[in-house]
């Protein structure tokens, strides 16, 4: 099963980072390749099984559903359930841990896919680059850092 | 209860920084804090249930127990479970995480434990200031000095000019001489080292010589040396600038003052094995290594015949088949070896004499025969082990010394139902992880004195004919190692 892990240093306290990353509808606020995003059914975004839909910068059109939300571990699990990625059973991992040494964080964003065996390399830097280290670096831009 | 958290950032590779944090006996090496630390009951540092017991530079005594250790998540979990500071049901845990996009390590230590009334707040200072915060400041200092450059020429990863000892033609020990030679700047996995000691073995014989086809001529002999980082190219993760390190594998090309290589084989030096020593060990002793531990593993009140007891790998050989509990028989040829023999640990020494080695080592056993017989001589002896075989004996042929084993006939094994080695060094030492196993066993060897490291001559690089003519013509004793020219200027 390849798996990507992405991890970066943020200068800013763990709280002001989490406040942003916090809403699982909020991928627009902190991403530039979401467009725009809503959660399927009417459901408040920290409901653990509530469904994002949003439309990529490109086009594409994913839905993940929210696994696990912790405030305590300033943490939370999604699954891919439809993209245009040819991923199965994805399941990726977003968490932040305090570094007390300056008041700033340490984020980690992780996954774990099934795909076709020729694809793996390709999917795994796609998705290291263009999405988690993408997204790491537009988040440190917004919390000002 | 207190809970006591402290993480920061160290500017190294996580396996840098793993590297000195895992060793649970090691913090009286880097801990300002911390005296001096052993480990109870001679168990291991990374035993789970091991106990350290350690006094502080203030003078308190301390023993904790390490309840859990993870290389794969780069953790582990100890508590203390005797302390002349009163931190009652003290469980810490320490934890590492890659900072992926800038090569560096998040380290996180925390800790929960009770308190006496009172004493709530110095002693969650003391932790976090006394303990946490100057470990975080004295592994960041000594992570830095091993990426300070040790010379101006570090500033810019480059060529680097230096010399090596180069052969034209296989031949005698006077094919070889001293030319400039280039350490390029590494390339993508490799590693750039300014070398400082380098192992002299009998393959580097049977290299010039053309017996081995390692070495095509023109070319560089050498399999063995040990030096400093002066660069790294990219995906090297394992190794900095500035660290001291050694290796011992093939490609030839060790002996040089400078080298460029695929730095996968090559690995980080502990602090108590200074270059010589290591220079003089690698080699042999991951040979040994794998001849008591892999190719046979040697158990408690087995027999070992081994020949060529007072040879390079030979007495590591006796020293460590005698720790594993084995009864040990040195096969040698004069008294003087005999005496290196029994120092090394042989219980008994066979010298050549009226009867023959399978008569005294069936004299010696009450007709038992060797378990396992280890042997260095080839064509000579190979007829003599098979009949000084135990049943179901392991004859683990590893060398030549007298000449080329040749064709035999196994069907002469049927008469003890024994079994035949022939083990390639390459074969055991040929990947990152089996490296990894081999020397960690061989380090702690070493710093345990299960085996000792006896470096019988030095000799300037430029000398290397003479050193191959001395261990060509068995005038050596001990290991056999050369140091660049200016070194040993500078050291004589």
């Amino acid at each position: 099963m390849p798996n990507v892990y992405i991890s970066s240093v943020i200068p800013v306290p763990v709280e002001r980072v989490w406040s942003m990353i916090r809403d699982f509808n909020g991928l627009p606020n902190w991403t530039s390749f979401v467009m725009e995003s809503r959660i399927e059914e009417g459901l408040p975004a920290d409901k653990i099984g509530c469904v994002r839909a949003f439309q990529l910068q490109d086009g594409g059109f994913i839905r993940e559903k929210l696994l696990a939300l912790s405030d305590y571990d300033y943490s939370f699990s999604y699954a891919i359930l439809e993209s245009p990625m040819g991923v199965e059973n994805y399941i990726a991992t977003v968490k932040l841990l305090p570094i007390t040494d300056g008041g700033r964080t340490f984020a980690e964003w992780s996954a774990e896919f099934d795909c076709a065996s020729a694809r793996e390399d390709e999917l795994v830097a796609h998705i290291g680059n263009n999405v988690f280290q993408s997204g790491l670096n537009t988040l440190k831009e917004r919390v000002g850092a | 209860m207190i809970t006591v958290q402290r993480s920061t950032v160290i500017d190294a590779p996580i396996q840098v920084v793993w590297d000195i944090l895992r060793d649970f006996n090691g913090h009286d090496r880097w801990h300002p804090a911390v005296d001096t630390s052993v480990v109870d009951d001679g168990k291991r540092t990374d035993q789970i249930g091991a106990v350290r017991n350690f006094r502080l530079t203030s003078g308190e005594k301390i023993r904790e127990q390490l309840l859990s250790l993870s290389d794969r998540d780069h953790f582990f979990r100890y508590a203390i479970v005797e302390s002349d500071i009163p931190l009652q049901n003290y469980v810490a845990e320490v934890s590492l995480k890659p900072v992926t996009d800038g090569n560096a390590t998040y380290w996180s230590w925390t800790s929960r434990f009770n308190s006496p009334e009172g004493r709530e707040t110095e002693l969650a200072d003391l932790v976090a200031d006394g303990v946490y915060e100057s470990g975080f400041a004295a592994i960041r200092a000594r992570t830095q000095s091993l990426i300070t450059p040790v010379s101006p020429s570090l500033a810019t990863e480059k060529s680097l000019e230096g010399v090596a000892i180069h052969v034209d033609r296989h031949g005698g020990p006077e094919e070889l001489y001293s030319a400039p030679v280039m350490a390029p700047a590494p390339g993508p996995g490799e590693v750039q080292i300014r070398q400082t000691a380098i192992g002299v073995n009998f393959i580097d014989i049977y290299c010039r010589s053309g017996y081995f086809d390692l070495l095509k001529p023109p070319g560089v002999p050498g399999m063995e040396a040990v030096g400093i980082v002066e660069a790294v190219g990219t995906n090297v993760r394992h190794l900095l600038r500035g660290q001291r390190v050694g290796y011992a594998c093939p490609p030839v090309g060790a002996y040089a003052t400078v080298r460029t290589m695929n730095a996968a084989l090559v690995f980080p030096l502990p602090d108590f094995l200074d270059d010589q020593t290591a220079a003089a060990v690698l080699l042999k002793g991951m040979s040994a290594e794998f001849l008591v531990h892999r190719v046979h593993q040697i158990k408690k009140g087995e027999i070992a015949l081994i020949y060529a007891p007072a040879g390079g790998v030979g007495r590591l050989l006796c020293q460590w088949a005698k720790h594993l509990g084995a009864t040990v028989i040195g096969a040698t040829s004069s008294e003087e070896k005999a005496r290196v023999a029994r120092a090394a640990g042989a219980h008994h020494v066979i010298l050549p004499g009226s009867q023959s080695l399978e008569k005294q080592v069936m004299d010696i056993t009450g007709d038992h025969g060797a378990d396992v017989i280890y042997d260095a001589v080839g064509r000579d002896s190979f007829a003599h082990s098979v009949a000084a075989l135990a049943t179901c004996g392991h004859l683990v042929s590893y060398g030549q010394a007298s000449g080329d084993i040749g064709a035999r006939d196994i069907g002469s094994l049927a008469s003890v139902s024994a079994t035949l080695s022939r083990p390639n060094f390459g074969h055991y030492t040929d990947t990152p992880e089996k490296v990894a196993a081999i020397t960690t066993r061989l380090f702690e060897a070493i710093e345990r004195h299960v085996i000792s490291v006896d470096i019988g001559n030095i000799f300037s690089l430029s000398q290397a004919s003479d050193a191959h003519r001395a261990l060509e013509g068995r005038k050596t004793t001990g290991s056999t190692i050369m140091i660049p020219d200016e070194l040993r200027k500078g050291t004589s």
